[in-house]
């Protein structure tokens, strides 16, 4: 490092912020097209069956109405899964909108209309007359939980390995520990619901060639699947989204309005846009219902000597979507007699879709209260339990992890908390008329690094310009990247530019799984090294360069220039350079990937600890979460504001879990009750207190270039538990269904 | 085809327009000011508050022929040519959005909200600002630029 590099670390503000708050930013469904056809999707208002007849004569016939598609008369398409499977398809046959009048789930898109504008199109919606034959359908999973099987493997399962086999004897260790508890969570669905309604707006360019301004995580994986699905060249389909309002995971797949949207455009050979509802955001991806028992004991040294942990998640009838829940304890706490199990019911329900905290969310709530429990009964303070079942090794693997600094977190989450000031009795502290809880818990999540592309040049003016396909969904992707290329060639901000949010660009796999800034950054550095190193053999090459006489590596890029270390009077500016490849721009495009061989011998994880304070009406038992602190170690940081804004949104999203969303599931009409934002619950400003972020130091010089491990989920996977054990320790009561609603504290009040 | 009249940002805008349409598809369809957003079309996330008359209101529970003759500032309107308005600047300075779907939304309801001077302390500023949803979580980067402006315009 050389004392200009010096912007990563920096908690720079987001490049794109005068964008987003001029209202310049242009989303999926904003784009100013010419001519442009506006559609409106007809849902199927039964959850299993048949369509017997589908009537679109009146709607056909009302003004401005331009095109209905249904089963009957959509164009044709691929007909193989494969060709509709995109990169994230689990295990299963894929879903295809209009392929035959077959009902699988409630809202599944059965009708397309096309209408001139877009009050037309909703108004022809509600014209079309179907006829249904129903069928019995099952979609409560606690209700279904005897037909559990082993999810079917597949391509997916490289990500999301089954859980570990079983050490030692489970059953013996827990029957003969002295302290032990057996829990059940149940986890009802949610809805990832970004404030951005889901929409394309397709541009048709004749020729059977499109453009695409898309709401969605992955741009390659949905040109891909363009193109597979219609038939068209990959290079014939490209998909921007640059400005993405959140998705959250609901846009890891291509969902069916790009397909419709598509579909229609190609058949018309016009412009066409079409926005969802939110009410239709209900309909195609969600966080899955899920059930869990545990059983966890421990010796009278308070040393953890058993973990069974089976969970039980719900799937559509044509998908395996799976998620990692019941694996995590394994990798936090080390424990002789262990068996996990992870299984699936399939449902009369669209597939779910990995929402922020994928199972870990759900299974680390589970065994974060199960611990909270566990120190109760050994009457050891619940953090100094996990300290006492720390695992300087990754249990499951029995290798040292590339870095871990969970006890750092811990220590600094609890002095910045206060966690000293607990008195251990539940119901002991109080504030005038409320009762005063404090809980924590731990958090783990992997660390993902996926292959990534990334274009380096430097243009005709002098200027860094990198380039790599991935998308920025808020997470501030433009910024870290434009911070690490900028120190990788010692310029200043200004002078670097990343394009992104294209197909065009080099390929990045979907924006998922807290994943992005390791791939893509680690190909930015991958490429700028590549560059230098053109760069410096084209200088060396020129006539009379006084370059050639100095090894490599004693030449450094500072300052948009190209300099020798320590005689710094031999330089030349990168706008020189180019002047001297006659005004042509130097570009190479390189590859970063994860070092499997290196990491095969290391654990790598990202983890967190979560204080909570939670205020609880002594009467009525209304819950406040008044403070939470968030530790986290990550790795390097490479943006501290925008990091910190990951953390603090995660810490939002955890009060939400723990205390306000939940889709309401009636399994009589086999439908969502509450799709809207009225009766969907997430917190609002009012209820958002005092959150705090601590980043905790975390050198990995293994895990990849960069020493970054992804701050997108980590945030959400303790606290949610914390709360969980703060309402107990102010009232006494162990709730094992989130949210928490007031009323299960009324039930039977404590003395 | 009713006749309507807007002024938008300052700009007089002559429509021609059904009476089924909202002010905020008028906005984003018929005007091309797509700065303002649908989060809900229902009057529930906020994401598509404007100014009328300088008061805040979501466009989307509006039709555009109510507002005939109106006085409309959308976000586009917000800031004084580059210029940005002090809350815009906040914002940014804050961190206060991610995506930034929401932004348009929680900026003109805090100019609004400030207008309307009810608010005095941070608890308040919240309650009167809980109507636009984010769902990023930027809530104390949103509340904490609010209350930069806030503070400023109570010492003036
Ligand atoms: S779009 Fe108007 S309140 Fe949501
Ligand atoms: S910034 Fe994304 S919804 Fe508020």
């Amino acid at each position: 490092m050389t004392q200009d590099n010096n912007a990563v670390g920096k908690p720079l503000s987001r490049l794109e912020g005068k964008a987003k708050v001029t209202g310049e930013a242009a989303y999926a469904g904003d784009y100013q097209v010419p001519n442009l056809l506006y559609g409106y999707v007809v849902n199927s208002t039964i959850t299993k069956g048949k369509i017997v007849s589908i009537d679109v004569s009146d709607a056909k016939s009302y003004n401005g109405v331009i095109a209905i598609f249904t089963h009957e008369n959509r164009p044709d398409y691929a007909s193989l899964d494969l060709k509709h499977a995109d990169m994230d398809a689990p295990p299963g046959k894929v879903f295809k909108p209009l392929q035959n009048g077959d009902i699988k789930f409630h809202g599944q898109p059965i009708a397309l209309v096309v209408a001139t504008d877009f009050e037309t199109a909703r108004y022809a919606s509600t014209l079309v007359k179907i006829k249904y034959e129903e069928q019995p359908f099952e979609t409560d999973l606690e209700k279904n939980l005897g037909r559990a099987r082993e999810p079917k493997k597949g391509l997916a399962t490289a990500l999301k390995p089954p859980p570990p086999k079983p050490k030692g004897d489970f059953e013996k260790a827990y029957e003969q520990s002295p302290f032990k508890v057996s829990t059940e969570f149940i986890h009802g669905t949610e809805h990832h619901n970004p404030i951005e309604l889901f929409a394309t707006t397709v541009v048709y360019e004749g020729d059977g060639k499109l453009t695409i301004y898309d709401k969605t995580q992955g741009t390659v994986n949905n040109q891909v699947y363009v193109a597979n699905v219609f038939g068209l060249h990959y290079k014939d389909v490209r998909v921007l989204a640059p400005y993405v309002g959140g998705a959250f995971g609901s846009g890891l797949r291509p969902q069916y309005q790009l397909f419709l949207c598509a579909m229609a455009a190609l058949e018309l050979k016009r412009n066409v846009r079409l926005t969802l509802e939110r009410k239709q955001m209900f309909s195609f991806s969600h966080r899955p219902q899920a059930h869990q028992i545990l059983k966890f004991s421990a010796d009278k040294e308070g040393m953890v000597t058993g973990l069974s942990h089976a969970a039980i998640g719900e799937t559509s009838l044509y998908e395996d979507n799976i998620e990692i829940v019941s694996s995590w304890s394994n990798r936090l706490y080390p424990a002789e007699n262990t068996h996990f199990e992870y299984k699936l019911v399939p449902l009369c329900l669209h597939s779910p879709i990995d929402m922020r905290a994928p199972g870990g969310s759900t299974g680390m709530h589970a065994i974060e209260c199960t611990m909270d429990e566990l120190a109760f009964k050994l009457n050891v303070d619940p953090l100094e339990f996990r300290l006492r079942n720390y695992a300087e090794m990754d249990p499951e693997s029995e290798k040292p992890f590339t870095s871990k600094a969970l006890r750092e977190c811990y220590i600094k989450g609890a002095e910045k908390f206060g966690w000293h000031q607990r008195n251990p009795i539940p119901g002991s502290m109080s504030k005038g008329n409320k009762l005063i809880g404090y809980g924590m818990a731990s958090g783990i999540w992997d660390a993902y690094q996926f292959p990534a592309r990334v274009e380096a040049s430097i243009s005709s003016q002098g200027k860094l310009l990198i380039s790599n396909a991935t998308t920025d969904i808020g997470t501030g992707t433009l910024t870290v990247m434009t911070q690490i290329a900028a120190d990788e060639f010692g310029l200043s901000i200004q002078d670097v530019s990343f394009v992104y949010g294209d197909s065009k660009q080099p390929f990045s796999m979907f924006q998922g799984g807290s994943a992005i800034t390791a791939s893509t950054g680690v190909a930015i550095v991958v490429a700028a090294k590549a560059l230098k190193k053109k760069l410096i053999k084209k200088v060396k090459a020129l006539a009379n360069s006084p370059f050639h006489v100095f090894q490599d590596d004693a030449i450094v890029f500072r300052g948009g220039k190209m300099m020798v270390k320590h005689e710094p009077s031999v330089s030349i500016s990168l706008e020189e350079i180019i002047v001297a490849n006659k005004g042509r721009a130097i570009k190479t495009t390189n590859m970063g990937k994860p070092h499997l061989l290196k990491l095969r011998k290391y654990s790598k994880a990202t983890h967190s600890a979560a204080f909570v304070e939670v205020e609880i009406d002594r009467e009525l038992k209304t819950i406040n979460v008044t403070r939470a602190v968030t530790a986290v170690a990550a790795g390097k940081i490479i943006n501290p504001k925008t990091a910190r804004s990951q953390i603090l949104g995660s810490m939002v999203w955890s009060l939400s879990k723990a205390l306000r969303e939940e889709t309401i599931l009636d399994s009589t009409l086999g439908k969502y009750m509450n799709p809207n934002l009225a009766e969907y619950h997430i917190p609002v400003h009012a209820d958002v207190h005092d959150f705090d972020v601590v980043f905790v130091e975390e050198k990995d010089e293994l895990i990849n270039e960069l020493g970054v491990k992804g701050v997108g989920e980590i945030g959400l996977i303790a606290m949610p538990a914390a709360i969980t054990n703060a309402i107990f320790h102010a009232t006494g009561k162990r709730i094992y269904k989130l949210p928490i609603h007031f009323d299960e504290l009324l039930k039977d009040r404590i003395a | 085809m009713p006749r309507i009249q807007l002024n938008v940002n300052k700009r007089m805008y002559e429509l021609e327009i059904s009476p089924w349409v909202s002010l905020l598809d008028a906005l984003r369809d018929r005007l091309n000011l797509t700065g303002t957003k649908k989060g809900c079309d229902h009057g529930q996330c906020g994401a598509c508050t404007i100014l009328c008359d300088g008061k805040r209101i979501l466009s989307c529970m509006t039709l555009a022929i109510m507002k005939n003759g109106a006085e409309v500032v959308t976000i586009e309107g917000v800031s004084e040519g580059q210029k940005l308005h002090p809350l815009q600047q906040a914002f940014i300075d804050h961190d206060a959005f991610q995506c930034g779907y929401c932004t348009p939304g929680q900026i003109c309801s805090a100019i609004g909200m400030l207008a309307e001077g009810k608010a005095k302390t941070r608890e308040e500023v919240k309650d009167l600002m809980s109507g636009n949803l984010c769902r990023c979580g930027a809530n104390i980067g949103i509340i904490d630029a609010i209350m930069e402006i806030h503070g400023g315009l109570s010492h003036e």
